[in-house]
């Protein structure tokens, strides 16, 4: 295979309880390239874009447009594919076809971390904190994407060092407060409850300095109240010019917080708009309730 | 720009079934957006998960440093403490030999531990990176080596753990995109490639016959005598300790940076560390090569003490016996491997010159008996090591948690 990155080994992906990030490697598939010109306005232009597992097609020709500052939602039925969407923005996985592309570069074929670097910071849907790291280094990990600490500087305790771990400690901290746990800075992740945990994630993210953060149902599990919490935050994280992308199943949610709304059923895209207008779609009622599309 | 806030009722809507209601609450108050009281930065340096030593106010922990330090140094003498002094140093083996033995086998597991326990790679070839070291002060400084350039030892040093460094590069450029039990198959591979290399290159590595005439160390005592002698080594275990300590200090500046961080992340989550923009590779890289560099550094010092050297040094034992040191004393933790690795080589030279009661045979030949036994009850009894990273024991309980029926 030509693969540059068989990181994960068959059998033990799957004892490990991970997706296999292969689903690229089944050969050439047909699908479509990229059909749209580059738009340099746009932050996130999902093109075109399918993806087979086998002979499973998840994402089948899926477009879409995010714009800078706006909250974006991606919904849809389970397994309509929203999570493999985030993948392959995320670089998980590669699309079979068709092309991503971020403030007009590909993002498509990229290493996750060049991504990140990039500008897209993500949460995860079963969260995927360091369990053993302290709310604080979890955060500094992702304030780490963009500082230049190296072997060197590191074993030296050079200048870079020392302004560099100020720095991350900082922000850090700062983060741990805009997301509201800053008093559980120094508990290990894995102490932290359901709520905090999905906040910890949220900073950590952030502090890979994103341009555009991807949350993956970071709703999920909560009750009103901190439901409720989170739209604020969401909000507040629009607020400091962070464009969002959200995947939610609770449509309140939704409704109540995005500007505009894509929605996947079976891996296609069936309806795009306005909550309003999605709202009303037939298609869309008919994904969600399970009336056939052609009697609704 | 601002939709319709989730606030009033929707009953009526046709997406009410997916979406439960939310009840009416006024947004100011929501605790996401207020700000507790700032914790002092003071505080906050110390936000990692931290052991005993580290817990001890500053003056308490210079002083045991110190002390430890000192008592160290002081070890060759420890045969003229009353009583228990005699119990401690070995009767097999001269004792000063014993303590340089101890001293490389404790930089083999400080060198181990950075790619086991701290980056959780599985190397189990770890000598290769030691014949490697070995090797090229061989190579540059014995009389029998083909490039006769007779070397010094001192100025082979630096050649012989760059090139040791770049071995682990070059192992680990194709390899570490491999994960578990692949990568510890290939590093196992690795050091039998070197060693049957060295059996099969009759003229090139000299297989069983070896290299003689290695340099000692450089120096002079006052009367003339080298200081780096045949007869006495405590100055080996000195020069050992003293480059102990210097390995300890650089690997713990590593370990609690960016550097540390980036290896923790990786042990927990490797995925979820890249998606956070962790150069997993670059970093496992490193670990591999700080690894091998320090592996590396042993094998100068063997070479230095011994004066001569063949492959029958560097058998698959021997990384196994390293990797068990780590284990034991407490993988992920600089404290845990310096014990570790002085134990595997202190038990066998201990027993070394005592026959045994029932066959009369010495008890040296009945080490691995004992390191069974000794491993198999540390396993069961304290499975995170004796001087446990408090990380990895946590680490442990969790997967014991996952793995036990619920």
């Amino acid at each position: 295979m030509s693969e540059p990155h068989v990181e994960s080994a068959g059998w033990e992906a799957y004892a490990a309880g991970h997706e296999v990030d292969e689903a690229e490697t089944t050969g050439p598939t047909g699908d479509p390239g990229p059909i749209h010109e580059p738009d340099p306005s746009a932050l996130l232009e999902v093109d075109n874009v399918s993806l087979r597992f086998g002979g499973v097609l998840a994402l089948d020709q899926v477009s879409f447009t995010l714009r800078e500052g706006e909250i974006f939602g991606l919904i849809g039925p389970n397994g309509a594919g929203k999570t493999t969407c985030f993948n392959a923005m995320t670089g998980v996985y590669r699309p079979s076809g068709g092309e991503i592309r971020f403030r007009g570069d590909v993002v498509t074929g990229r290493k996750k971390h060049e991504i990140t670097r990039m500008g897209i910071a993500r949460t995860f849907q079963n969260i995927r904190l360091f369990p053993e790291m302290t709310a604080l280094e979890n955060v500094m990990v992702g304030a780490d994407a963009h500082h230049q600490t190296s072997v060197v500087s590191a074993l030296l305790r050079l200048p870079r060092f020392w302004r560099e771990e100020r720095e991350g400690r900082e922000t850090s901290m700062e983060l741990l407060r805009f997301v509201g746990i800053e008093h559980r800075y120094g508990n290990v992740s894995r102490n932290l409850s359901y709520g905090e945990q999905r906040r910890l994630e949220i900073a950590r993210a952030l502090a890979t300095r994103p341009k555009l953060i991807c949350l993956d149902e970071p709703a999920a599990g909560f009750n009103p109240t901190e439901k409720e919490d989170l739209l604020g935050l969401i909000r507040k994280i629009r607020d400091t010019g962070v464009t969002v992308l959200l995947i939610e199943h609770d449509m309140r949610l939704v409704m109540g917080v995005c500007d505009r709304i894509v929605v996947l059923e079976f891996g296609r895209k069936i309806a795009e708009g306005a909550p309003t207008e999605v709202r009303d779609d037939p298609a869309v009622v008919a994904a969600y309730l399970g009336v056939p599309a052609d009697a609704a | 720009m601002t939709e319709p806030t989730a606030s009033g009722p929707r009953e009526a809507e046709p997406l009410a079934e997916a979406a439960p209601a939310v009840p009416t609450q006024p947004r100011a108050g929501t605790t996401a957006v207020q700000s507790p009281p700032v914790v002092p930065a003071a505080v906050v340096r110390r936000a990692t998960v931290r052991g005993w030593m580290a817990r001890q106010p500053w003056p308490v922990r210079a002083g045991l440093i110190l002390v430890f330090v000192v008592l160290a140094y002081l070890l060759p003498y420890a045969g003229d403490i009353p009583v228990i002094g005699p119990q401690i140093v070995t009767q097999g083996i001269d004792w000063p030999s014993a303590l340089f033995d101890m001293s490389y086998y404790v930089l083999l597991a400080l060198g181990l531990n950075v790619v086991v326990g701290f980056a959780g790679l599985l190397d189990l070839g770890y000598v290769g990176f030691f014949a490697v070291g070995a090797y090229t002060v061989a190579l540059l400084t014995s009389p029998d080596s083909v490039f006769n350039t007779k070397f010094v030892w001192l100025a082979a040093v630096p050649v012989a753990i760059v090139v040791a460094l770049l071995s682990g590069l070059i192992l680990g450029w194709p390899t570490l995109r491999l994960r578990g039990d692949y990568l510890a198959i290939v590093t196992l591979g690795f050091a039998e490639i070197i060693r049957i290399t060295a059996d099969s290159t009759p003229n090139f590595l000299r297989g069983d016959r070896g290299f003689g005439g290695l340099p000692h160390p450089p120096g002079n005592k006052s009367d003339g005598t080298p200081i780096f002698g045949v007869r006495d080594a405590t100055p080996y275990f000195w020069l050992g300790l003293s480059v102990i300590i210097l390995v300890i200090l650089a690997v713990r500046n590593l370990d609690r940076s960016r550097v540390g961080r980036s290896w923790l992340a990786i042990r927990e989550d490797e995925e979820a560390a890249e998606i956070m923009g962790v150069r997993t590779i670059k970093f496992k890289l490193w670990a591999f090569a700080i690894g091998a560099a320090v592996g590396g550094f042993g094998g100068v010092m063997f070479a230095g003490e011994q004066g001569f050297m063949n492959s029958s040094t560097f058998q698959l034992q021997f990384s196994i016996l390293i990797l068990s040191g780590v284990v034991m004393g407490g993988s992920g933790n600089i404290a845990g491997a310096i014990l570790g690795g002085a134990l595997i080589s202190y038990i066998p030279d201990r027993l070394r010159g005592i026959s045994d009661p029932l066959t009369h045979t010495d008890l040296f030949q009945w080490r691995f008996v004992f390191f069974g036994i000794a491993i198999m009850l540390i396993m069961i009894l304290r499975p995170q090591g004796i001087i446990p990273s408090r990380r990895r024991a946590m680490e442990l309980k969790d997967r014991a948690k996952e793995a036990a029926p619920q």
